[in-house]
């Protein structure tokens, strides 16, 4: 069966950067395909020439074997070819219906938007898939997984025979994965040709057809899912042989440093306590939604929580503003690094020594000589890859961008790190240094919270896991009893039942 | 449709000006006979033009602190004409007003949408260099009532039905306005360009070409407001509607535009342009100085923008099913 | 990039060629040119007391232009000053009508000024919300106070040595006023640059959550920003109440607009981030000379007040066209 879409030879390039080299890609009716690759492999860029936002610099694009071009997300749409973004590209104020039908609403009288036909349409729409949602409501009022549903509906209203999905699953709980999962099946029963871009490989095996694979902004390879190993397709994706390996480390825990009791919050988490040693690495496992960073920001001084009691090295501590925290010894390294952990237009040596000024000024006064000081013997011992401490951290890679946050925390000399996702969006190779580094530093002593959505990461790294449902703890595992089995029932609740 | 719009910040602000005029009439019944309200509507008539032209502006994420100047020179201009060439039509002098208006709107758009430059300065900036070419053009001079022609001067004034010209306009632009934000595809890009900017560039809407509009809108409204307002008091020199854009600025916020973009109505805008219009018509009746008119309309705007921010405080990701339920 | 030895370098540029490659520098450039076309253009120009007539110019906006610089690279702005010069001049005028000598009359303009930033502060920092339409709100607040105590009417009478803030000269032809302004400008320059008051200020605009997560009290420097917008403003009030001798509800209006023009045109991002007080200084001599210059050729103000309007657009509008010309 020839492709209903072909990429052929496809290259873009930005000032300093190849996105695109070359690449090819094919998407058949009635299959799915996996575009599979590392973070800036190049899946985004595709998108993005796909539905119209960027324009190729070479190579063909052939729908149904014809040329074509896409010089705004219109005519994309008019192709055919629809996407469910990784980020909501939805309006808030807007109502569902007009959310789904924004830019080809239907039209009545005078060439004005005929309401009616576009609310029994968009009801349609949500009722094919599965939604049960008024469209006449405002979006603002939906919950995420309901926006999310908005969103496919919106992919669904124009009469698309590609269907591209960027991440879909990434905001979802397990049963609403297991709802989209449906759906592509059924989208797929329709002939459309989807192509399913995914970091989950679990998912990738179970419902792609097909495969692709980039590299650094090239094609690496392609063919049938069947044919390939979960190890092959990794091997592709980074050029090498790669098996997840964690640290090894020796548990030595030592004197209690953390003692939280009771912490409660209106509406985001209930009744959490723990305790944490020095050395120790915790780990906070959960749904996403389960409130873990919730409470880690309340813990941080960034919400207020309605009680609760935060003892330091068993002293009692309130802490109102990050600033307490930091004061007291607790820094945290947030999970959206772009906008709560780095200052991106600031220069890396002016990230690293923003919360130790207080101790390398004098009087108030900044010592430009001690701030490269400090800023060159951390960033030292990260590994980390800059042209010079003055490049601004927004132009360093992902992984990179985490060093400098990690680099700024540890400068401040804290006993307590909580880390959000550390290593989320980040290449594997970086995971691995970020792995290693919080090995040493707990073997330093350092007392470590690890809020991490990957059971590998969780199971790998944590001495003991706190799981976490609907804003309260579901369970406190700990040797044996910390498993892939474990941790997956108490985060879904399956565990009540067995009391 | 109904309900949703009881619960609503206009339905609120449509009961403070009823509560407003009744407290009024109570003690000065004069105030609350239809001819007075007529006559109350119509001199508010210039700020409900601009104001819908400011609401389209804000609703992008931008804001217009040209349309007074934009106003004032669009007014010397057809004043200058009218003195000129008594002869030209009014219909043509509307032409003219409107489409010097939206050029004027689309210089401030062609800035924000071409060059990227913050609304904020770019109107700052032309706000001061329209004011300065009125100057140059009318070197400084006044026109007077005895230069303009009688039809120039009598469109606005002329009374159909109890209300006069000025009204009607008014009436008839906050209808079409209503329909355009409600029921076009540009009015819905409106909404989207500021509730989302990014996601509207997913979705095929060119951001900057959106608010180019929403400023030829505005600056089209301004225009027409520009003769009307010359017209109707019959005179015409630099400074007339000076500091007119904060009362503008202040009716929508009134009238619950979020000032952050993506959230408003034309209807809105009506009511907190009516809101301030009587406030004004009633301080003489109840004996207080017209001085006070700027303090209160600077309160109004700051407590409107502090119950703004209340209505729409972010509802966070409601975690706890006990909450769920409370909330 | 060798693997061997991966020593990261401080700097790649040497701090000479960032000064060189500055925004300041070119504005500097265009500040000697305008004076040399000045000195060419009028026989009037070049004489020690014209031009210290000139300084007054720019003196009093050049000191609020100091504390706004701060507060729009922390990405703010307050478009009240204006209000709050008429609010605190009036307070002034009402003190000096029941015989305020000029020591109380200087505390109420700095103390008036200090509360009307304090309001602010509040209104932005603790409820909230966004300045601009905060600053608005209170423009036409503290103006229309002004306007409720004085009306249409006028206070004068201000006692014997209050002139001095506005009209004295501290040596030869240093006003008063100027040689404050300097000492301003230095201590303005120290804070923003050398200190870790004014790296706070820096992060904060560019990425007030980034920097609320990294410990710095984000709401406290905002908040005594705007004190010291305000605090600025009573200043210039005291200033230009003194040098003008009088008060009505109309003085300074408008200012607002120069004194961002100033700021802007000093080479600071108006979305906040970035920016600097040599900057700011030099584009306040900029609009000094280039006002003072068109008044010797009898332009009359509100056409330079076109020229400040075109200065704003023109000097953001400029480097973009700029490169969007060579683009192609």
């Amino acid at each position: 069966m020839p492709p209903v879409l072909a990429l052929d030879g496809v290259t873009k390039t930005f000032p300093g950067v190849r996105a695109l080299s070359e690449v090819s890609l094919n998407l058949y009716p009635g299959e799915v395909t996996a575009l599979v690759g590392e973070n800036g492999a190049g899946k985004s860029t595709v998108v993005k020439i796909l539905t119209g936002i960027y324009q190729p610099d070479g190579g063909t694009i052939r729908v149904d074997g014809a040329a074509a071009r896409f010089p705004t997300a219109q005519d994309a749409a008019a192709a055919g070819i629809t996407a469910i973004h990784q980020e909501t590209v939805l309006f808030d104020e807007l109502s569902v219906a007009e959310n789904i039908f924004l830019g080809h609403a239907p039209r009545g009288r005078f060439g004005l938007i005929d309401t009616a036909r576009m609310m029994s349409a968009a009801r349609d729409i949500l009722h094919g898939i599965g939604a049960e949602i008024d469209p006449s409501v405002r979006l603002r009022d939906l919950g995420i997984a309901n926006k999310h549903l908005v969103a496919i509906a919106r992919a669904l209203s124009i009469d698309a025979r590609v269907v591209i999905m960027d991440e879909p699953t990434a905001a979802l709980s397990h049963k609403e994965i297991e709802e989209l999962y449906e759906l592509v099946e059924k989208l797929k029963g329709q002939g459309k040709a989807i192509l399913f871009i995914s970091h989950k490989f679990d998912e990738i095996f179970r419902i792609a057809d097909r495969y692709t694979v980039f590299r650094d902004g090239q094609f690496v390879g392609a063919g049938r899912i069947a044919e390939v190993s979960e190890g092959d397709l990794v091997k592709m994706m980074v050029g090498r042989p790669v098996d997840q390996i964690f640290p090894s480390r020796s548990h030595q825990a030592g004197d209690e440093v953390l003692q939280v009791v009771g912490y409660c919050h209106p509406t985001e988490f209930d009744d959490i306590g723990f305790t944490l040693r020095k050395g120790e690495i915790l780990g906070f496992y959960g749904l996403v939604g389960a409130g873990r960073s919730e409470f880690m920001q309340a813990l941080f001084g960034i919400t207020e929580p309605s009680k609760g009691v935060t003892k330091i090295d068993g002293k009692v501590r309130v802490i109102r503003s990050p600033a307490d925290a930091v004061a007291n010894g607790i820094v945290y390294v947030p999970e959206d690094r772009g906008k709560q952990g780095a200052i991106t237009a600031l220069p890396i040596f002016q990230n690293v020594t923003l919360p130790s000024l207080s101790r390398l000024s004098r009087a108030g006064f900044l010592r430009l000589a001690e701030e490269f000081r400090l800023a060159r013997d951390y960033t030292g011992r990260l590994d980390l890859r800059a042209a010079s401490l003055d490049t601004p951290v927004g132009n360093l890679s992902g992984g990179n961008q985490q060093k400098v946050v990690i680099a700024k925390w540890l400068a401040t000399q804290p006993k307590i790190i909580i880390l959000d996702e550390p290593t989320k969006g980040i290449d594997i190779g970086s995971k691995a240094a970020v792995h290693d580094f919080m090995a040493e530093l707990a073997a330093q002593g350092l007392a470590v919270i690890m809020v991490s959505s990957e059971i590998p990461e969780v199971l790998g790294m944590s001495d003991r896991v706190i799981v976490m449902r609907e804003g309260r703890i579901a369970a406190e595992l700990s040797g044996a009893g910390m498993t892939p089995e474990t941790l997956v029932r108490h985060a879904a609740g399956i565990s009540e039942v067995r009391r | 449709m109904i309900k949703r719009l009881a619960t609503t910040r206009e339905a609120m602000l449509l009961a403070a000006i009823v509560v407003l005029i009744a407290l009024i009439s109570t003690r000065f019944g004069d105030f609350a006979t239809p001819r007075n309200l007529a006559n109350v509507f119509n001199d508010t008539a210039p700020l409900i033009l601009l104001a819908i032209g400011q609401m389209i502006v804000i609703l992008t994420k931008c804001i217009d602190l040209s349309v007074a100047a934009t106003l004032a020179l669009t007014g010397m201009v057809v004043a200058m004409l009218n003195t000129a060439a008594p002869g030209v039509p009014v219909a043509v002098i509307l032409l003219i007003a409107v489409a010097l208006g939206a050029a004027l709107g689309a210089v401030n758009g062609f800035f924000v949408w071409k060059l990227s430059i913050p609304p904020i300065v770019v109107t700052l900036g032309t706000m001061t260099i329209f004011r300065g070419i009125i100057f140059l053009i009318s070197d400084g001079a006044w026109v007077n009532a005895h230069e303009m022609s009688a039809a120039f001067k009598g469109f606005p004034r002329h009374v159909i039905l109890g209300l006069p010209m000025l009204g009607w306009i008014a009436i008839l632009a906050v209808v079409l306005f209503h329909v355009v934000t409600t029921r076009t595809p540009l009015g819905r890009a409106f909404f989207a360009v500021g509730g989302n900017p990014h996601a509207s560039v997913y979705t095929g809407i060119d951001v900057g070409r959106t608010q180019f509009w929403a400023y030829v809108i505005s600056g089209a409204l301004a225009g027409l407001t520009g003769y009307l307002w010359v017209a109707r008091y019959a005179v015409a020199y630099v400074d007339i509607a000076g500091g007119f854009e904060l009362d503008v600025v202040a009716a929508c916020v009134i009238g619950g535009v979020s000032i952050a973009g993506g959230s408003g109505s034309v209807i809105g805008a009506l009511l907190g342009a009516l809101f301030l219009g009587v406030i004004k018509n009633a301080l003489p009746v109840i004996n207080i100085s017209p001085f006070w008119q700027l303090a209160i309309s600077g309160s109004a705007i700051i407590i409107a923008i502090a119950l703004n921010a209340r209505a729409s405080r972010v509802k966070g990701r409601v975690i706890l099913k006990r909450a769920e339920h409370a909330a | 990039m060798t693997t061997t030895e991966r020593h990261i370098p401080d700097r790649l540029t040497t701090p000479l060629a960032r000064v060189l490659k500055s925004w300041e520098t070119l504005l500097l450039a265009v500040a000697v040119a305008i004076f040399i076309v000045n000195s060419l253009a009028s026989p009037y120009f070049l004489n020690a007391w014209n031009l210290s007539d000139a300084t007054f110019n720019f003196t009093e906006k050049g000191m609020i232009a100091l504390a706004m610089a701060l507060l729009i690279v922390a990405g703010e702005i307050d478009l009240s000053v204006a209000s709050i010069i008429a609010l605190a001049s009036t307070a002034m005028g009402a003190a000096a009508q029941v015989g305020a000598g000029p020591a109380a009359l200087v505390l109420i303009g700095l103390g008036v000024g200090l509360a009307c930033g304090a309001f602010n502060a509040v209104l932005v920092t603790v409820m909230g919300l966004p300045s601009i339409v905060v600053t608005i709100g209170t423009m036409s607040l503290f103006r229309g106070i002004s306007y409720i105590v004085l009306g249409d009417g006028v206070y004068g009478g201000y006692p014997a040595g209050f002139d001095y803030f506005g009209q004295g000269y501290v040596v030869w032809v240093l006003s008063f006023e100027f040689v404050l302004f300097l000492i301003l400008a230095v201590i303005y320059a120290i804070v923003l640059h050398k200190t870790n008051f004014g790296r706070a200020v820096y992060a904060i605009g560019n990425n007030a959550t980034g920097a609320l997560f990294s410990g710095i009290r984000v709401n406290r420097v905002k908040f005594i920003l705007f004190l010291l917008t305000g605090l600025m403003s009573g200043l210039a009030a005291v200033c230009l109440t003194s040098r003008l001798g009088s008060t009505r509800p109309s003085i300074g209006v408008g200012m607002e607009l120069e004194v961002v023009t100033m700021v802007v045109l000093g080479g600071v991002n108006i979305l906040g981030g970035s920016g600097s007080i040599p900057g700011v200084v030099i584009a306040a001599f900029v609009m000094g000379l280039v006002t003072f210059g068109l008044g010797l050729l009898n332009v009359p103000g509100i056409v330079m007040s076109i020229f400040i309007g075109a200065l704003l657009i023109g000097v953001i509008a400029l480097p973009r066209l700029w490169s969007m010309m060579r683009r192609g």
